[in-house]
């Protein structure tokens, strides 16, 4: 008897994770005890991560379906059909508790992981988007982890040529001890060449490509499927490292095999590694499978057959193809100086049989693997849910227009993303059209030949508003990134999303949980727009306490005309200041209330979907009219920080913006409030009859707001009378610098 | 025209080439770093940006030693047109084509945006056509692009005219605010003595139709310089391009 062969304890199987509930299962199930190899399978295929026990039943409602949707979820990516015989291949995980452990390489293998998971389905990646909370500065780990991150996605994409192009970059006191890194990936492919992770044709081979297997991030999985405490740095050898220039290699090499006929099915080995995706290839096709562990090329002496089936050594691969093909696949990644070898074969029946020297190691069901017993998760409200609720208004009320203006300029999250975006090569692939600082990075296909085709994506989520109402917190993470990509021009086609969460175990986070995926789905049934792809990920709790719930969501819009773009700052002195939407937005849940209170208070307005549905038409009816003009969303800050921005941005040197209070509005809500759909849109002021028009027959609101001019001043008045000035100058260094120290 | 593209393993902004030049007017072929093909049919070879090798050792060290460089320096000897770009300078620098060395940005960061370059010699087929003194728009993505070189190459390659780019501000200045990475002299981008080997840090092909047009301007003057050559190398010749 070997350590992989010796019968499993229920002690081993607790030290492993799981449960004394799914270890009697098994038994039960298997009708003898799983030897201590078979346990690993169990301990990783039965996590959180890879099983989604306690999510699989809530995520059943999120709408998946749509005319363009050529994969919706449950495989490596969701696929859109954009036209001509082309498609675009997207999703977005999580690489969270890495990040915390190992900032460099948590981030790089998680750019790595999702850029996987993007080329396995016959898709070259074109573009990557990253969503970052961090904790507050103040905290101990923060800036290693800021900086880390930051240089890790870079590190990664860069290296490997696809550029990130987009990202939402946040700060709060909740991930002090469990920052959340979301990275997105897309890519391009044919739809008569969409590959899948299945183990298909009988006696057919089943191929090991890529790196060597060592004892790097044994265990990964199961690391990702539970809370984290203070000490959680021990875990540092279950952390993979990566390299981006394997793993171009192997994107040029598998790209080479896919067109040359070579590959029938393949799955990245990605959490849990070869076990996931032996386990998953069959379990698709309903297949058995057969592999020899001898032939798994390593790159350390003595692993055991555990190691091998648990390791999460990064850039490697599983495929399956014809026999006859085993050798013309050999040339091509050798061409690309990387191995692929032959480690077993498609059978008959319904396991999957691991021998290891000689020896059965695994003799497993496939579906006992792939369904463990569901968890049974409570979901209730918060007790305090309402008391969140609770918001001073008169305190606020007394406080001066000077004072509320100092705390969001101040603030930090009053800063130029480009101390990040300057450290991503967001342009190789030479598709990248505008500044990557938009609200909505654009992509042009130059691969469709004559039709020109744009794409735009975004990534949004804000988790004050969650944590406050998270079935609103998910209606406006999808509302804001549709905003986001259809002010830059764009149609939004389609979804993914990574959602992140505390403890399942945890009743008031699933609660929470639930909501904001009843959220996420009435927005998106209302729009329209399919959820194809997404990421669920639990635990991020640190000593107990559970992180603001961010369910993050990725958006691709698509621009098929050849107008050009709509601006996103204010490109001369002379523009009129426009608001379509509702004249105030509610103070509940706002950045400013927050600022103020120091810490989230008063209930979020509920984003109205229909007025918002309108929005979106507005905009594309907009676009088919010959008009200069520059948007930007209204989020976060309001209409102060969106006005801001606009000027801060601006290349006129010089250049001032006027706000005017309308006499019938309240200040703090018109000039701070939060709700969606607003958007400001700056305009030539010949155009305002027609802009009127427009938004009349749109059924949304529109009111003359301001000007850009030459004071090189802030200013916002009411009545005609001065009610605040600021130079933009001091605000704009004030700006730029913000998070220099953070992430240079 | 054809043009040759050269493909390491790590590079990555071989594509962008193949279109720009495509679009420049020329015939693009690619090829592989293990291909000892005969390069005389070529009027101009690109080396493109990228991480050949994965950077391992220093930039461009490993693919300096691929079996397609030496074919390079033969051609390039012959008085053939040869562009690094980014990694392909690196690699050009490391083969000793061309003088001087890119060391790490002094940020130690990577950077990538938008950066105005000086013309400052426009006599080379790179820049015929470009009065000195003009100010171009391209950008940069690198972590070392940092243009290290003694004070007397220095001083020698600004006589022969072999400083090619300067980084400057938008007037055309040379700020120590637009320096993106402590070149020394602000140097972006330099030919050999007789102008037929160029490598920049800048990536002109991104220059060329979605940002600023400026990029094409390098390939366009190439092409011209090319075809006053009256067409491909047929041979080793003594007389450069010049």
């Amino acid at each position: 008897m070997t350590p992989d062969t010796q019968p499993a304890t229920l002690e081993m199987a607790r030290a492993l994770g799981l449960t004394r509930e799914e270890f009697e299962y098994v038994r039960r199930k298997l009708e003898r005890v799983p030897t201590f190899a078979e346990l690993g399978v169990f301990s990783a295929m039965y996590s959180e991560h890879c099983s989604y026990k306690s999510s699989r039943k809530a995520l059943r409602r999120l709408p998946t379906k749509g005319k363009r949707v050529l994969q919706g979820p449950g495989e490596n990516a969701g696929i859109l059909d954009i036209g001509d015989g082309w498609g675009v291949a997207f999703k977005m995980e999580s690489h969270n508790h890495p990040s915390y452990i190992e900032p460099f390489q948590g981030a790089a293998t998680g750019v790595g992981g999702i850029l996987r998971d993007i080329f396995t389905m016959g898709a070259r990646p074109i573009a990557a988007m990253d969503a970052l909370c961090f904790g507050m500065p103040e905290a101990p780990r923060t800036s290693a982890v800021t900086r880390g991150v930051v240089h890790g996605i870079g590190h990664y994409g860069n290296c490997f040529g696809v550029p990130t192009v987009a990202g939402q970059t946040l700060f709060h006191a909740c991930f002090n001890g469990n920052p959340l890194v979301n990275a997105f990936t897309l890519g391009l492919l044919r739809t008569d060449r969409i590959f899948r992770g299945k183990a298909e044709g009988l006696g057919n081979t089943l191929v090991y490509v890529g790196a060597k297997t060592g004892r790097d991030g044994v265990h990964g999985a199961t690391m990702a499927s539970k809370e984290f405490s203070s000490d959680s740095e021990l875990e540092r050898p279950a952390v993979q490292v990566g390299d981006p220039f394997t793993e171009k290699l192997l994107l040029e090499a598998t790209l080479e095999a896919m067109g040359q006929g070579l590959i029938v099915g393949i799955q990245d080995m990605g959490a849990a590694g070869l076990t996931s995706s032996s386990f998953e290839m069959a379990g698709r096709a309903g297949t058995g499978l057969e592999v020899d562990l001898d032939h798994i090329p390593t790159r350390e002496s003595g692993m055991t057959a555990y190691e091998l089936l648990l390791s999460e050594s990064q850039e490697r691969m599983l495929l399956v193809t014809t026999p006859d093909k085993v050798a013309p696949l050999q040339a091509v990644y050798e061409k690309w100086d990387l191995h692929a070898e032959p480690i077993g074969r498609v059978i008959e029946g319904t396991r999957v049989l691991m021998t290891f020297h000689g020896e059965t190691v695994v003799d497993l069901p496939i579906d006992l693997v792939l369904s463990p017993p569901p968890a049974e998760r409570p979901a209730v409200a918060p007790s305090d849910q309402r008391q969140r609720w609770f918001l001073d208004r008169n305190k606020m009320l007394q406080a001066s227009l000077q004072a509320k203006f100092s705390s969001l300029t101040e603030a930090l999250s009053f800063a130029d993303p480009s101390p990040i975006v300057r450290q991503y090569d967001s342009m190789v692939g030479n598709r990248t059209e505008g500044s990557g600082l938009d609200d909505a990075a654009v992509l042009r296909l130059r691969d469709l030949g004559s039709r020109n085709v744009r794409l735009a994506l975004s990534t949004d989520c804000n988790p004050r508003i969650c944590w406050l109402s998270p079935r609103e917190g998910g209606r406006r993470a999808v509302a804001e990134a549709a905003l986001n990509v259809a002010v830059r021009g764009a149609v939004p086609i389609g979804v993914t999303d990574c959602l992140n969460f505390g403890s399942p175990e945890n009743p008031e986070v699933m609660w929470q949980f639930e909501e904001a995926i009843e959220g996420i789905s009435e927005a998106c049934e209302a729009l329209q727009i399919p959820v194809v792809s997404g990421n669920v990920s639990f635990y991020n709790d640190t000593d107990g306490k559970p992180i603001h719930p961010t369910p993050m969501v990725g958006m691709v819009g698509i621009i098929e005309d050849e107008r050009p773009l709509p601006g996103s700052v204010l490109s001369s002195s002379e523009l009129e200041l426009g608001l379509v939407g509702p004249l105030e937005g509610g103070i509940g849940g706002s950045l400013l209330a927050s600022l103020w209170f120091q810490r989230e208070c008063g209930q979020p307005d509920e984003t109205d979907l229909s007025v918002l549905g309108r929005a979106l038409k507005f905009l594309q009816r907009l676009r088919t009219r010959k008009m200069v003009v520059a948007l930007h969303d209204i989020s976060d800050g309001g209409l102060v920080t969106a006005a801001l921005e606009m000027a801060l941005r601006s290349p006129i040197p010089g250049i001032g913006i006027e706000v005017r209070i309308p006499r019938e509005c309240d200040v703090d809500q018109f000039l701070f409030g939060e709700a969606v759909p607003r958007i400001l849109i700056a305009y030539e002021p010949v155009e305002r009859t027609e802009l009127e028009g427009l938004t009349g027959q749109a059924g949304i609101g529109f009111a003359v707001i301001g000007q850009s001019n030459e004071s090189g001043e802030f200013r916002i008045t009411q009545g005609g009378a001065a009610a605040l000035k600021a130079e933009l100058g001091p605000l704009r260094s004030r700006w730029e610098n913000r998070w220099r120290g953070l992430f240079e | 025209m054809k043009a040759a593209v050269i493909t390491f393993p790590g590079s990555n902004c071989d594509d962008d080439n193949v279109h720009a030049l495509a679009r420049t007017g020329f015939e693009v072929d690619r090829l592989w770093h293990r291909d000892t093909p005969g390069l005389g049919s070529y009027a101009l070879i690109v080396l493109p940006g990228g991480f050949s090798f994965g950077d391992t050792l220093r930039c461009g060290a490993i693919a300096a030693l691929s079996p397609i460089v030496g074919a390079v320096k033969e051609y390039a000897a012959a008085g053939g047109l040869v562009a690094g770009i980014c990694n392909g300078f690196q690699i050009l620098c490391e083969t000793g084509l061309l003088p001087g060395a890119l060391a790490r940005n002094e940020s130690l960061n990577f950077v990538c945006q938008d950066v105005h370059l000086k013309v400052e010699s426009a006599g080379s087929p790179w820049t015929r056509g470009i009065a000195s003194g003009t100010v171009l728009t391209i950008p940069i993505a690198h972590g070392e692009g940092r243009y290290v070189v003694d004070e007397a190459t220095h001083e020698k390659m600004a006589r022969g005219g072999q400083i090619l780019f300067t980084y400057c501000d938008a007037r055309g200045a040379a700020s120590p605010g637009s320096n993106p990475n402590g070149s020394m002299w602000n140097v972006a981008g330099v030919c050999n003595e007789t102008g037929n080997v160029f490598g920049m840090m800048p990536h002109p092909e991104r220059a060329t139709d979605l940002r600023s047009r400026d990029g094409a301007k390098l390939w366009r003057a190439a092409l011209e310089a090319a075809r006053a050559h009256k067409g491909p190398l047929t041979g080793p010749e003594k007389d450069g391009i010049r």
